[in-house]
C-alpha cells in the first residue's frame, strides 16, 4: 500500500497522475477514429507540426495553448483540404505539411540560439513540469472532446466507415472532418507536456489497435481503448517514478507490452478456433 | 406527372476530358432501370451526378421538376459496390443498418428502442433478421448485399441507387439479388442500378440505358439490346440470340476464337473407382 500512496505526497505526482489519466482517456478515445480511418501517421506528423507552432508561439511571446493550438488546427485543416482537393494521398500530405512545420521550429531554434526555454519537455515529455493550470487545460480539452464524440457519434461513425456514402445520406462530412481535426489538434497539445512530440503517436495508436484485437464491436472498442489508455498511463506513471525513467517513454513501453500480450492472446485464440474447426470436420 | 429524376442535356468532364456528353434521361416513380456500358463509359460518374457528389459542367438535373443544384434533392438510398466496403471495420449488421437512420433526430450515441424495432423489421423484410448481431465480415456475399440494401431502404428513399449490385457474386446469389430488387420494385421502390451483366439485365430489368459517354439507346431490353446498339455501346462486335424465349448476349471474340489460341487439347481419362 505504501508503494501506491507514497508518491502522492508530491504535488507534481498528483498533477501528473491526474493529467496522465485524462490524456490516456483522450488519446484512447480519439485514437479509435485515427486507427479506423487508416491515419495512424497523422498523430506523429501533427505533433511535429505543433512543435513548430510551439516554437513560433514562444518567439512571438503568445500564449502557448492558443498559439500552438491554432497552429496545429491549421496544419490539420491544410492536410484535410490538400487530400480532398488534390490527388495527393493522406500520408504524402502529412509528410510534407507537418515536416515543413517542424522544420520551421528547428530553424527558429538554430537561428535564435539564446533560447532560455528548453524544448526537451516538448520533445520527450516531462511530468515534473505539469502545473495545476495544465491539469485544468487537459481536463477541459478532454471534456470537450468527449462531448464532441458523444453528440457527433453517429456522424463520426458513418464518416469513418465510408465518408462518400455518408455524404449521400446527408452527413456534412466536411464539417465532421473539420471538427475532428480541431479535436485531434487539441488532444495532441494537451498530451504534449506529458508524452512529448516524439511519443504521442504511439499513445494515440496503441490503445486503439489493442482494443481492435480484443473486440469486433465499435462501441466496445471505444470503451476498451479508453480504459487501456487510462490504465497504461497510470501504470506508466508509477513505473516512471520508481525506476526514474522519462514518463512518456515508460507509458509507451507499458502500452507496447499490453499490445504484445493482446496480440499473443488473439493469435492463440485464432489458432485454437482453427484447431477446433479442424476437429469438427 | 413530373419525373422523379430528369437529366437535361447533362455533360461532365474532368478538365478538358469529356466523360459524359448531352445526357437526357427521365426516371419516373416506380421505374426499375439499369445503366449498362463498358468500363470507363461514365456509369459511376453519372451516378455521382445523380447523388449530388459531382456537379454537371453543362445541363441541369431536376427532381420532381425542381433543380437539383438548388438544393432540392430526392431522398436517395445508395448501395455502393461491395468492394469499396472496409470489411474489417468493427460494426455489426444492426449498427450498419442503423447508419441509414442518420436523418432521425436521435441525439444519443446509441440505438433507440423505436430505431431498433425498425432495423429488425427491415432485416426481417430482407430475410436476414437472425444475423443482426453478426459482424459484417462474417456474412456471405448475398447477405452482405442485403445488409447494405437494408441500410438504404431504412432511410425511406424516393430512389434506390445501386452501383454494381451483382459484381463479385456467384450466378445463383446474383440472381437472388436481382429477384429481390424486382420484388422491392413491385412494392413501389424506384430503382436505378449499374451493371456489367447484360444477360441478367435482359432477364430481370424492364428498362435499360446503354451508355458510352453518350446515351446510345434507352428502353425495354427487347427493343434496346440489338446487335447494332450493343456493338455501338461496347465498340466491338456483339452477338444477340434467343434460346427458350430468353435473350442471350455475347461479345464476338476478336479475329478468331479463344480456342484457336490454346495448345492442341490432350484428351483426358475418367479414372476407374474400385469399390
Amino acid at each position: 500500500m505504501t508503494i501506491l500512496f507514497e508518491p502522492f505526497q508530491f504535488e507534481f505526482f498528483r498533477n501528473g497522475v491526474m493529467v496522465s489519466l485524462l490524456v490516456g482517456a483522450l488519446c484512447g478515445m480519439i485514437g479509435v477514429y485515427i486507427v479506423l480511418r487508416g491515419m495512424s501517421y497523422i498523430g506523429h506528423g501533427l505533433s511535429h507540426a505543433i512543435f513548430g507552432g510551439a516554437v513560433v508561439t514562444y518567439v512571438m511571446a503568445w500564449n502557448f495553448y492558443v498559439g500552438a493550438g491554432l497552429w496545429g488546427f491549421l496544419a490539420a485543416l491544410l492536410i484535410n483540404q490538400t487530400v480532398r482537393r488534390t490527388r495527393i494521398s493522406a500520408d504524402a500530405a502529412i509528410g510534407v505539411i507537418t515536416t515543413a512545420s517542424f522544420a520551421i521550429g528547428v530553424a527558429l531554434i538554430s537561428r535564435y540560439r539564446h533560447f532560455t526555454r528548453s524544448f526537451d519537455a516538448a520533445l520527450f515529455g516531462n511530468i515534473l513540469g505539469v502545473t495545476t493550470q495544465d491539469v485544468w487545460v487537459v481536463a477541459v480539452v478532454t471534456l470537450a472532446v468527449m462531448l464532441i464524440i458523444f453528440f457527433m457519434y453517429k456522424q463520426l461513425l458513418f464518416t469513418t466507415f465510408n465518408a462518400e456514402v455518408a455524404q449521400v445520406y446527408g452527413v456534412k462530412t466536411e464539417w465532421v472532418d473539420t471538427l475532428f481535426s480541431l479535436a485531434l489538434a487539441a488532444a495532441l497539445i494537451a498530451s504534449m507536456q506529458i508524452l512529448g512530440v516524439t511519443l504521442i503517436a504511439a499513445a494515440l495508436v496503441i490503445p486503439a489497435i489493442t482494443a481492435r484485437l480484443l473486440t469486433d464491436s465499435f462501441n466496445r472498442m471505444i470503451v476498451i481503448s479508453t480504459v487501456i489508455g487510462m490504465l497504461t498511463n497510470l501504470v506508466g506513471m508509477y513505473l516512471s517514478y520508481y525506476i526514474d525513467v522519462a514518463s512518456g517513454a515508460t507509458i509507451v513501453l507499458v502500452q507496447a507490452t499490453v499490445f504484445g500480450a493482446s496480440l499473443i492472446m488473439s493469435l492463440a485464440q485464432k489458432r485454437a478456433a482453427r484447431r477446433l474447426a479442424h476437429t469438427h470436420i | 406527372m413530373e419525373p422523379l429524376l430528369e437529366l437535361r442535356k447533362v455533360s461532365f468532364g474532368y478538365g478538358a476530358m469529356p466523360v459524359l456528353e448531352d445526357i437526357n434521361i427521365h426516371l419516373h416513380h416506380g421505374q426499375f432501370a439499369a445503366l449498362v456500358g463498358p468500363s470507363g463509359a461514365g456509369k459511376t460518374t453519372l451516378l455521382k451526378l445523380i447523388l449530388g457528389s459531382l456537379q454537371p459542367t453543362e445541363g441541369e438535373i431536376y427532381t420532381r421538376g425542381k433543380l437539383l443544384q438548388n438544393g432540392h434533392k430526392p431522398r436517395v438510398g445508395y448501395v455502393p459496390q461491395l468492394e469499396t466496403v472496409d470489411w474489417n471495420f468493427p460494426v455489426t449488421v444492426e449498427q450498419a443498418v442503423w447508419m441509414g437512420q442518420i436523418g432521425n433526430k436521435n441525439p444519443w450515441p446509441w440505438i433507440m428502442p423505436e430505431e431498433r424495432k425498425q432495423v429488425r423489421a427491415m432485416l426481417e423484410r430482407l430475410g436476414i433478421a437472425s444475423l443482426h448481431q453478426r459482424h459484417i465480415r462474417d456474412l456471405s456475399g448475398g447477405q452482405q448485399q442485403r445488409v447494405f440494401l437494408a441500410r438504404a431502404l431504412i432511410s425511406k428513399p424516393d430512389l434506390l441507387v445501386l452501383d454494381e449490385p451483382t459484381v463479385g457474386l456467384d450466378i445463383q446469389t446474383a440472381e437472388m439479388i436481382l429477384v429481390l430488387l424486382a420484388e422491392l420494385n413491385r412494392q413501389g421502390v424506384t430503382l436505378l442500378i449499374t451493371t456489367h451483366d447484360l444477360n441478367a439485365a435482359a432477364a430481370h430489368l424492364p428498362w435499360v440505358i446503354c451508355l458510352n459517354q453518350k446515351v446510345i439507346a434507352q428502353g425495354a431490353p427487347e427493343d434496346v439490346f440489338t446487335e447494332e446498339v450493343l456493338s455501338q455501346t461496347y465498340r466491338g462486335e456483339m452477338i444477340v440470340f434467343q434460346h427458350n424465349g430468353m435473350m442471350f448476349i455475347q461479345q464476338k471474340p476478336h479475329g478468331h476464337g479463344y480456342k484457336d489460341l490454346l495448345p492442341e487439347p490432350v484428351p483426358g481419362e475418367v479414372p476407374q473407382v474400385n469399390s
